[in-house]
């Protein structure tokens, strides 16, 4: 199996491909639509047969860990009856057929790539088999319904057989069939199996390309000096000193920095420390966390927000209740920390640019390459590699430009790469948030009452403006609480901090979601409830939730803790998937320690369970790191971790075991990449006032005395 | 120029003697397998064995190695298999695989020395190893794989 998708491989495929067909697949109603009408048919292409029998799979969403190098040829595969392990699968270029509706572009992100694909792919191979048999029908002058396909061939009654790549030329020349049925559920072959990834083999022997492995005749290597305050710019370059050292191509100022190229990239490294720049810090030069901190405030207390939700009227019912709670939330900026840091290649012609980078946005990589390219975003034709991890920072563009204007001003190609350094220091960080929480009790000990005010940056309003209203990327997991509480109110306001922010993986679930199911058992402790008890008993119109809340009871022993564990439970629903996680810790010298984390998952149906485990597993890690060490701090303007010392991430040393259990569904696939985040953080805090009495509030809670 | 030996094959690299081992291997020697994540030996991608050892090559000068013997992923099993990359594949440890030549190289070097960890024998040996996407329990079970497959002859 060949999932080496490098550049050189997608090159050679398509010359392999030569006069070898695409096979047209089916358009959405609009574009087929528009082809009716007579605009010429837009072919929409995720798969080409070669006359060698070689199937290609054009992948159009990013791999970045997430599986959908497997995944999304599997559903194809499950329709065209072909094997898993035989297809060639390379990355998809820009494209219309590629757009994501879900994400408004062709965007990996909002763990939607397998709900997108679900229908579209399994479509897309069910027309082409139905293609490929019409066209052995036609050689053979039978009847279609008397061949079928299985196998990369059709055959026939008589037992005459056809290979896929004999019949790919002329079944790309018939209409594209309509209403083509899809295999029903028990039928599938592929669809639900634990099939190995395609990806895995290229991956542990060093093969797999990253953007950083990418390597062209002739290139250079480019270092990026960027203003240690964020925002800040270069007002003066002394460049004489870094031009003498070895190796040194090309001293380019640009507006947000200063690009040093040279032969290779320690030289290029060495020659950046030797510039001489005065930065302009720009306007926050004296920002810190005390000011983001006193920003915020400040807008919770002159703003109600605006409206994300309101059932019925939670102020007046507040006023009445018989007892009222409030508290306060705070979570901290943080820093995606890939681990490969961001890099980009370009290659810049008079006639084109290629872009060889790993992005989650290939049509703004293609744009912000442009203007840098001096060129028309057509001519830029993006390359996406393998990501060494996304998390939302990819789909950022700001590492694409240097390297574009680096490779125009070199007329080489040249690769630009971030230290560790850089990434820490200059990251799209995930926005920090206060959260102010209130709920009222009636004299019968109901909630009756739930009030949330969220203030936040706005991500979108930076990424995708306009944002009219609520910012649906900040209310998520408060605006579906899950809770019968007739009067419910959450609330946004809008409060930026002066540097940019960015989506990272499960977004404001992770925010929102700490708060919510911290709060609830702040609640439930209030009323000398169980936390689990307090939970099911709102939960009457939710069986997906109740399910896979008594499951995760059940799993974890709640309530039946070892002497010296605590437990603490967690609840959420995102992404159209439905989780319950349970943490069991204990407190040593003073800090937590996480022991267990039992997770049940109802995601729907499944394209590939080991491949959702493996998800909900790194989720659960990367919340593990949210709630005990993630926070990035400023002084001064500039960030205050620079590399993985400061910045810690959860290690080997420090895992907990992790139980996860899948539960079986007939509901469509669910989001699973980012979902399990979220849950870690209130469920190992819950457990903390299970084991301590203390109710934290803020993350992280790793160095917190207990 | 320095001379040092990679692979089993032997180089004579023209570079300044304080560049990076890591550096050598991926600008200059054409093997990116070892991978770029801190630059300060606190994250284990750029693991490789330096003689019989794993070593964090993003911080260890080119000066420091002449005449020694490097091996880098794309070197582990001379071409073959090693039984960890076979015990990787089998479990499907990669997600977005960028830290795991490191994982694999770290791995290799522990079951040289002690062909049968413990848990907690994994643990603190992967411990340098950072895994963003959060592999670690599969990369345990794997190492025990690995090691059952050593044990049988792979």
């Amino acid at each position: 199996m060949d999932a080496d998708v490098s550049r050189r491989d997608f090159i050679a495929a398509a010359a392999a491909l030569g006069g070898a067909l695409v096979i047209a697949l089916s358009l959405p109603a609009g574009a087929r639509a528009a082809a009716r009408a007579g605009a010429g048919p837009e072919l929409n292409a995720w798969l080409r047969i070669a006359p060698d029998d070689t199937i290609t799979i054009l992948v159009d969403r990013s791999e970045m860990g997430q599986g959908v190098y497997t995944a999304l040829p599997t559903l194809i595969a499950e329709e065209l009856e072909v094997r898993l392990e035989v297809l060639r699968i390379v990355a998809a270029p820009v494209g219309d057929a590629y757009f994501n509706p879900g994400n408004d572009g062709q965007i990996t992100g909002t763990s939607n790539s397998v709900q997108d694909a679900w229908v579209k792919l399994r479509t897309a191979g069910a027309q082409a088999r139905t293609m490929l048999i019409a066209a052995a029908a036609d050689i053979w002058g039978v009847d279609p319904r008397q061949c079928i396909a299985k196998d990369g061939a059709v055959t026939n009654r008589d037992g005459a057989r056809l290979r896929y790549g004999a019949l790919a030329a002329r079944a790309a020349r018939l209409p594209l069939p309509q209403g083509v049925a899809l295999k029903p559920r028990a039928d599938f072959a592929l669809i639900g199996r634990s099939l190995p990834r395609t990806d895995t083999p290229a991956k542990v022997d060093g093969r797999a390309e990253f953007g950083i492995d990418v390597r062209l005749p002739g290139m250079l290597y480019g270092a990026f000096a960027q203003s240690p305050v964020l925002g800040g710019w270069p007002d003066s370059v002394d460049s004489a000193a870094a031009a003498r050292l070895p190796g040194v191509r090309l001293v380019l100022p640009l507006d947000r920095g200063v690009l040093v190229v040279a032969d290779h990239y320690w030289q290029a490294l060495a020659a950046r420390k030797a510039l001489k720049v005065r930065w302009n810090p720009g306007r926050n030069a004296t920002l810190d966390n005390a000011a983001i901190g006193a920003l915020l405030r400040n807008a919770a207390a002159a703003d109600p927000g605006l409206a994300a939700r309101t059932d019925g009227d939670a102020d007046g019912a507040l006023q009445g209740a018989a007892r009222t709670h409030s508290a306060v939330y705070e979570l901290p900026l943080l820093a995606h920390a890939t681990m490969e840091p961001m890099n980009c290649t370009a290659d810049v012609r008079a006639d084109g640019c290629d872009l060889y980078v790993g992005t989650q946005v290939q049509q703004l990589a293609q744009a912000a390459a442009a203007p840098a390219a001096g060129l028309p975003p057509d001519l830029v034709r993006v390359h996406t590699t393998f990501l060494g991890g996304g998390f939302g920072r990819r789909l950022d563009v700001d590492f694409i430009p240097a390297a574009v204007a680096g490779s125009k001003a070199a007329g080489r190609p040249v690769q630009v790469i971030w230290t560790r350094e850089d990434d820490m220091t200059h990251d799209t960080y995930r926005p920090p948030a206060l959260e102010l929480i209130s709920a009222g009790f009636d004299a019968a000990g109901r909630l009756i009452a739930w009030k949330l005010h969220i203030v936040s940056p706005s991500v979108t309003a930076r990424m995708q403006p306009p944002v009219t209203g609520v910012d649906p990327s900040v209310v998520e997991a408060a605006v579906n609480f899950p809770y019968d509480v007739p009067n419910v109110s959450v609330t946004y306001t809008r409060q930026e901090i002066g540097i940019d922010v960015g989506y990272m993986r499960s977004v404001s679930h992770a925010i929102n979601c700490f708060v919510i199911e911290s709060f609830i058992d702040e609640l439930a402790a209030l009323c000398g409830k169980n936390p689990y008890d307090f939970r099911i008993g709102m939960l009457g119109h939710r069986p997906r939730h109740v399910r896979v809340l008594e499951t995760a009871a059940r799993l974890a022993g709640w309530g039946k803790a070892a002497r010296g564990r605590h437990q603490g439970l967690a609840l959420m629903q995102g992404y159209g998937t439905c989780l319950a996680q349970i943490a069991e810790i204990s407190v040593d010298g003073g800090s937590p320690k996480v022991h267990r984390i039992v997770c049940v998952v109802d995601c729907g149906q499944m394209v590939n369970p080991a491949i959702v485990e493996s998800q909900i597993e790194g989720g659960i890690v990367f919340g593990l790191t949210e709630t005990l060490w993630g926070e990035i701090t400023i002084a001064h303007g500039v960030v205050q971790q620079t590399n993985f010392d400061g910045y810690r991430l959860l290690r080997a040393n420090e895992m907990p075991n992790i139980e996860v259990q899948l539960l079986a569904s007939d509901a469509p696939p669910g989001g699973v990449g980012e979902v399990a985040v979220p849950l870690v953080a209130p469920a190992v805090c819950n457990a903390v006032f299970a084991a301590t009495g203390k109710r934290l509030r803020a993350l992280p809670i790793g160095a917190v005395a207990l | 120029m320095v001379r040092i030996e990679v692979n089993g094959r032997q180089f004579g690299v023209d570079a300044a003697p304080d560049t990076p081992l890591l550096w050598v291997l991926r600008d200059h020697l054409g093997l990116p397998g070892t991978k770029y994540g801190c630059g300060r030996a606190l994250c284990g991608a750029c693991t490789v064995h330096l003689d019989e050892a794993a070593v964090r090559s993003c911080a260890l000068p080119l000066a420091d190695v002449a005449g020694r013997r490097v091996t880098t992923i794309e070197g582990l099993a001379g071409g073959h298999r090693h039984a960890v990359q076979t015990a990787w594949i089998e479990l499907d440890v990669p997600q977005c695989g960028y830290c795991q030549s490191g994982q694999i190289m770290s791995a290799a070097a522990l079951l040289r020395r002690n062909p049968d960890p413990s848990d907690a024998d994994i643990d603190a040996a992967m411990a340098g190893n950072i895994c963003r996407c959060g592999t670690y329990s599969r990369i345990r079970r794997a190492i025990h794989r690995a090691a059952a497959l050593i044990r049988a002859g792979h």
